[in-house]
């Protein structure tokens, strides 16, 4: 499986759902927001979201300070 | 034709100039602004023109000081800002400076929300003053907006925002403002927003500390209507500390998203 994460290309072996997407990325599920071909995926979802050949994500990874 | 006059409706001759209003309505004024544009040539007026005539350290009546505050916007802008609300979760270094902004540009409905009293380390960056050290953040700048602008509506909320509580403080608004610190309250916040509106306009905040180059500040859309500003990587960190230059241009890129999306131009 292909996918393309914030432009970058990353191929797995087999369908990921976006939860373990995250972990492999070893990014903290709780600081992200995560855009899946366009559209936001709400966080409740990201257990039951699986992933396709070819998706588009963009992983945005909140960093503290305001 | 018809022309406005510091914001009241007049009959002129056509062939007038702005010399000639100024010298029949207020000979005494010195600062003459037309259209949004402050100018010192004559020229010849056209109908729906809105002049504005100012002497200064005059202070005028109330039903003028509200149009001549916006005498220098864009003619337009402030009828539709007026209508408008925003509410802002965080009244840090982000939130302060928008707040304050947002104001000044005349945005109807402002809601401030924040859980925490003002401190002697949030001066380095915050909209704050020392007098109001151990104040609740929300009164103490819902106090100085008021001194800012006293023509829009200010609701305060002393709370914490939690995923719980979000929908409840935040419904009813054109757009939300993220402006949170610590990235978990970020994320969540966006995320509670993208779930219970989704059409909303929300817009955020992520590596704003340092001092590093204020352009290396971006603007991220993802969805449909969610905007977040910054580098995206410099967090605040022992060695890394969020200071007012640089924490003021990323509010103050929020700021002018928020803008930008209430006059529909993006």
């Amino acid at each position: 499986m292909n996918v393309v994460v914030n432009g970058e290309k990353y191929t797995f072996d087999k369908t990921l759902s976006l939860k373990e997407l995250i972990e492999a990325l070893g990014v903290n599920p709780k600081s992200v927001v995560v855009e899946l071909n366009r559209n936001v995926v709400a966080k409740e979802d990201f257990d039951s979201t699986y992933l396709k050949d070819e998706d588009k994500l963009e992983i945005v990874h909140f960093v503290g300070g305001g | 034709m018809e022309i406005f006059v510091n914001e009241r409706k007049m009959v002129v001759d056509n062939s007038t100039t702005l010399f000639e209003l100024k010298s029949k309505i207020k000979p005494d004024a010195d600062v003459i602004i037309i259209n949004g544009f402050q100018t010192d040539a004559d020229i010849n007026l056209q109908d729906g023109d809105r002049v504005s005539l100012i002497k200064k350290g005059e202070i005028p009546d109330e039903s003028e000081l509200r149009y001549l505050m916006m005498a220098r916007h864009t003619p337009g802008v402030y009828e539709k800002l007026q209508k408008a609300s925003v509410a802002i979760a965080g009244l840090g270094g982000l939130g302060s400076n928008i707040a304050i902004n947002l104001a000044r540009m005349g945005v109807g409905t402002i809601k401030l929300i924040d859980f925490d009293v003002v401190e002697p380390s949030n001066l380095n960056r915050q909209q704050y003053f020392i007098y109001q050290i151990g104040e609740h953040k929300t009164n103490a700048l819902k106090d100085t907006l008021l001194n800012i602008n006293p023509y829009n509506t200010y609701i305060t909320e002393n709370l914490y925002i939690t995923a719980e509580n979000a929908k409840e403080i935040l419904q009813g608004y054109d757009v939300i403002i993220e402006a949170f610190d610590k990235a978990e309250n970020k994320a969540m916040l966006i995320n509670e927003c993208v779930k219970h509106f989704p059409d909303k306009c929300i817009i955020g905040a992520s590596g704003v500390a340092g001092v590093f180059d204020t352009e290396s500040l971006k603007i991220h859309k993802i969805g449909k209507n969610i905007y977040i500003v910054g580098d995206m990587v410099n967090e605040a960190r022992p060695g890394c500390g969020l200071m007012a230059t640089r924490v003021a241009v990323a509010a103050n890129i929020q700021a002018n998203l928020a803008v930008r999306y209430l006059l529909g131009e993006i």
